[in-house]
């Protein structure tokens, strides 16, 4: 039994509820078995590009176990493929996406052939087995060959590969330009990523023909969507479908979309009326789960003498992959990437264009950020270039161009972003002053003179959380994007929340326990938690774009409200006085006479069993539901500044990462234990990008690092400690004031790292662009500048 | 398909049960005898997810194979509430949130709990070293360093209980 607290908001509470997955008690999509149970192997295509021409079936049945094998013919007859056009994209198409391989295959790793068996060594026996004769194809890859001129269509539905066209801002920025006192420009090149959730994605599908219900579970953020997806594939009624997300392993963005393997296996039970289960093993998730981040851009920025910005001209070409990804395209991280550049600053002039391409790769979707770490890298690198152009220190450079206090009335940036309010001043301010940076820089100097190169990068970033229908609407995406809450008082005075918001670690339901808790003064573990099952929840989102507490913690802290004011009612009956003289203690109602001895488990009992015992000759309503969703901006900015220390070995071409320090503004924080420890796993994350991840594709469209051996993900020993600090400016779009934090982190850090490790080669006149900046890249950089100055 | 049958004790219980000699130790755990506490992650021995304690050292579950363990003593993460230093490990990780999705916590305590029996005052480096074989994804790896040696403490304090 947990103390009371006395209040929620604020308190560094433990995840006490989330003790059983420290204990080996948590139940992810693999750990959950039911009788009659298949399982699937996929035969996935060789080959970036190919074509069917005959797939032999019957050996595989010589495996002992294997029940079915199952091709997109066969799936086609009962399952329409994905077709992800959203009517609202400017210039956006995408072919037709299947659950399994129909006729063309347009990336190494596509599902072909589902082996369909009582286990899943028995499925992958069969698949090994299963005889498909392809025509290869030529294929483009490379963002490079994708655009070209004579490019190779990635898919033959099409003559090029160009999926998506749009510019942000103004037609013409020649003035900006033409007035300048000086001009910066650079390019910038970003490698393909992919999520890595240590989970892999997983789903168990069951149709049960008796009842014609269709119930899945699935390592999965937003169930809501799955069940919309899974009923219009296969012509259900979404009253049919129930979707359970169980713990899930992590998710990052990845598990926010539809894959085509998973719709093979939904049909795949449906076909079969039996439940089956498929789990992504690694090389899998390696090939086929969403990638990220791939990109290419060049921007220019225009200054005065003083060092203003005067204009930015920029263009972004990103890799979209083969297909757009379901149901809200691969868009998104474009688009972000280019509007977003320059955010937290005053621009001027602004214009940047985007193209996105097709290419013979997996689809790339949404991971944690989605194009903010891009054009936040973009931008802080261009900052740091237009300093040395003009001679003043990054620190003075960002101060005098920051957008921090907007014009009144004036919300929508040149780039069309709508913002609400920033503290950027204040944020730098304090990150300033924790990190010593005049010392540092000293010492900085004095350093170089000994031949120790290290960097100090800065970065500071706007952020778009909570994102809300005014944003998916226009777009034409069919997603709920409010978050709800419904709240039950139970007999016994305890409450239980049935939340559309859903859980991956982060501990957001913790955090919505300890709010609702906090509002009627009783216990954390007095509220009980349900969420991720459509079966059991209201409809709404889930996870994505850092809206829980924003979102779903308004829609908490509303029905929480309207709870007690019904309580209150009652309670001002008994003690015959008035619900604005009430307040609560402790889970007990405190009059003007002070604590009545009236609990919440009384007012209770009175309202569910004794009814004709309220004064008020009626009782209120015992289970509370709101609904919120931002409705006087498509989105709610936070914003801050990460700084992060560094040595470089310029010898071996290695970095060493000293020190890193994040000031965050996520207005208010409900439990900083929990909000600490997501800033700094997305930092991780975002070092991860800069320093070491990618999937690296050889020129023929093979995946040549599929294993996490040779895909590198940060390891504790490479990591710093990282020091947190928060300035809190609450958002005026909900009375709880929250914004979001969780891709914080991974936003900035991409962006320190680059500008720290420009600084750092500075002074030997070195600069690397292409990210991760690995050893070998760097030491490119360094020859390379050796060599020139010869 | 060659199947043995296999006698273990699996967290202080002997066990007899039919392994295929193609197997490893994670599935077998996971899927024969329902100990879904040790996860699989990378099925490379990079990630450190399926980490078991086999006669009383750390091993990767998926790089052992199960008719490797014949006459062993295994322990998993079910078993280590029995266990003082796990126990306070776990406490730890709880009170300093050093866990969010916790796919890799079991295995990150197996480690924890090798490393604190060799080294019962480790330095943060230490720590951080301990663990490099443990990825977890969703923290920033500090408040697990910080959870690791408050457990430390823990134990040095209650060193003669």
């Amino acid at each position: 039994m947990t103390e009371k607290t006395t209040n929620g908001i604020g308190a560094p509470l433990p995840r006490e509820s989330a003790r059983r997955l420290a204990e080996g008690r948590g139940r992810y999509v693999d750990d959950i078995t039911m009788p009659g149970l298949l399982h699937i192997a996929f035969v996935r295509a060789p080959f970036a590009h190919g074509r069917v021409l005959k797939i032999e079936k019957d050996d595989a049945f010589e495996v002992c176990g294997v029940v079915a094998v199952i091709e997109g013919k066969d799936l086609a007859e009962i399952c329409v493929p994905y077709d992800t056009n959203p009517t609202g994209v400017p210039n956006h198409v995408s072919a037709p996406q299947p659950p399994l391989v129909v006729d063309e295959s347009c990336f190494q790793g596509e599902a072909v052939v589902a082996v369909v068996a009582t286990s899943r060594a028995a499925a992958e026996d069969g698949a090994e087995l299963v005889f498909v004769d392809w025509d290869e194809l030529p294929a483009s890859c490379s963002i490079e060959e994708a655009q070209a001129d004579s490019a190779v269509p990635a898919h033959t539905n099409f003559d090029d590969n160009l999926t998506l066209k749009h510019r942000f801002g103004a037609v013409d920025v020649s003035d900006a330009f033409a007035n300048a006192a000086h001009v910066v420009e650079s390019n910038f090149d970003f490698g393909r990523q992919t999520g890595v959730t240590l989970e892999p994605r997983g789903i168990i599908a069951h149709w049960d023909p008796r009842t014609e219900e269709l119930e899945v579970w699935q390592s999965h953020q937003v169930p809501w969507q799955m069940r919309e997806v899974y009923a219009t594939q296969l012509g259900l009624s979404p009253q049919s479908v129930r979707v359970t997300a169980p713990d899930v392993g992590g998710a990052f963005g990845l598990k926010l979309h539809a894959y085509a393997d998973e719709l093979a296996v939904v049909a795949v039970s449906k076909l079969m009326g039996r439940p089956v289960k498929y789990i992504v093993d690694r090389l899998e998730a390696f090939t086929a789960d969403a990638h990220a981040r791939e990109a290419r851009a060049i921007c220019r920025m225009a200054l005065d003498p003083q060092g203003h910005i005067l204009g930015i001209d920029a263009r972004v070409d990103a890799g979209f992959g083969a297909y757009a990804m379901h149901p809200r395209g691969s868009f998104g991280e474009a688009m972000q990437a280019a509007q977003m550049i320059g955010a937290p600053y005053k621009v001027g002039a602004f214009r940047a264009e985007v193209f996105g391409w097709r290419q013979n790769k997996p689809p790339s979707g949404a991971y944690r950020g989605v194009g903010q770490p891009i054009a936040c890298a973009i931008t802080e690198d261009m900052i740091d270039l237009a300093a040395s152009a003009v001679g003043i220190d990054p620190v003075e450079m960002r101060r005098i161009n920051y957008r921090s206090t907007l014009d009144e009335g004036a919300r929508a940036t040149e780039a069309g972003l709508v913002i609400e309010e920033l503290s950027l001043d204040r944020c730098l301010a304090k990150l300033i002053n924790a990190m010593d940076y005049d010392r540092l820089r000293a010492e900085q100097t004095a350093l170089r003179g000994k031949g120790v190169y290290r960097g100090i990068g800065l970065a500071s970033f706007v952020e778009l959380t909570g994102v809300g229908a005014g944003l998916y609407g226009p777009l034409g995406l069919t997603v709920a994007a409010n978050e709800a809450c419904r709240l039950t008082l139970q007999p016994d005075g305890s409450l239980t929340c049935a939340t559309s918001v859903t859980d991956q670690g982060q501990g957001t339901l913790s955090a919505l326990a300890q709010l609702i808790a906090g509002e009627f003064d009783i216990a954390p573990d007095k509220v009980r938690m349900i969420a991720g099952d459509t079966g059991r929840t209201p409809y709404g989102g889930g996870a994505w774009a850092s809206r829980g507490m924003a979102l779903g913690g308004e829609a908490a802290k509303r029905a929480s409200e309207r709870m007690r004011e019904g309580l209150f009612e009652v309670a001002a009956g008994i003690l015959q006085c008035e619900p604005s003289d009430l307040s609560l203690a402790n889970g007990a109602v405190v009059g003007p006479k002070g604590p009545s001895g009236l609990t919440l488990a009384e007012i209770a009992a009175i309202c569910h069993y004794r009814p004709y015992d309220s004064p008020l000759g009626k009782v209120p309503q015992m289970t509370i539901e709101e609904s919120f969703v931002p409705s006087d901006v498509p989105y709610i900015a936070s914003n801050g500044v990460h700084a992060v220390h560094i040595e470089v070995d310029p010898d071996l071409g290695t970095v060493m990462l000293l020190d890193y320090w994040v000031v965050d503004d996520c207005g208010t924080v409900v439990n900083p234990l929990l909000v600490d420890e997501q800033l700094r796993g997305g930092i991780v994350q975002g070092i991860g990008a800069a320093l070491y991840e990618e999937c690296l594709y050889s020129e023929d469209g093979q995946f040549t690092n599929g294993t996490l051996a040779d895909y590198v993900v940060p390891m504790a020993c490479e990591m710093p400690d990282i020091h947190v600090g928060h300035v809190t400016t609450p958002t005026r779009s909900t009375g709880l004031g929250a914004k979001g934090v969780g891709e914080a982190g991974t936003v900035g850090a991409p962006g320190a790292v680059r500008t720290a490790l420009n600084d750092a080669l500075s002074p030997l006149g070195a600069r690397v662009t292409q990210q991760p900046f690995t050893a070998s890249r760097i030491l490119e950089a360094v020859m390379a500048a050796e060599a020139a100055n010869k | 398909m060659p199947e043995d049958t296999i006698r273990f004790t699996l967290n202080g219980r002997e066990v007899t049960v039919s392994a295929r000699s193609r197997g490893h130790l994670g599935d077998l755990l996971r899927y024969e005898l329902g100990q879904t506490g040790t996860h699989i992650g990378c099925e490379h021995g990079v990630c450190g997810a399926c980490n078991v304690m086999m006669n009383g050292r750390v091993v990767r579950s998926c790089l052992t194979l199960a008719v490797q363990i014949a006459g062993a003593e295994i322990e998993t993460i079910e078993h280590a509430r029995s266990d003082r230093s796990t126990v306070a490990l776990q406490n730890a990780f709880v009170a300093r949130n050093a866990f969010q999705c916790g796919y890799c916590t079991p295995g990150m305590i197996m480690t924890a709990r090798e490393l604190l029996a060799e080294n019962a005052a480790p330095c943060r480096e230490e720590i951080r070293d301990a663990i490099s074989g443990n990825l977890c994804r969703c923290t920033g790896y500090q408040a697990i360093v910080e959870a690791i040696s408050d457990a430390a403490v823990t134990l040095r304090e209650h060193a003669d209980d």
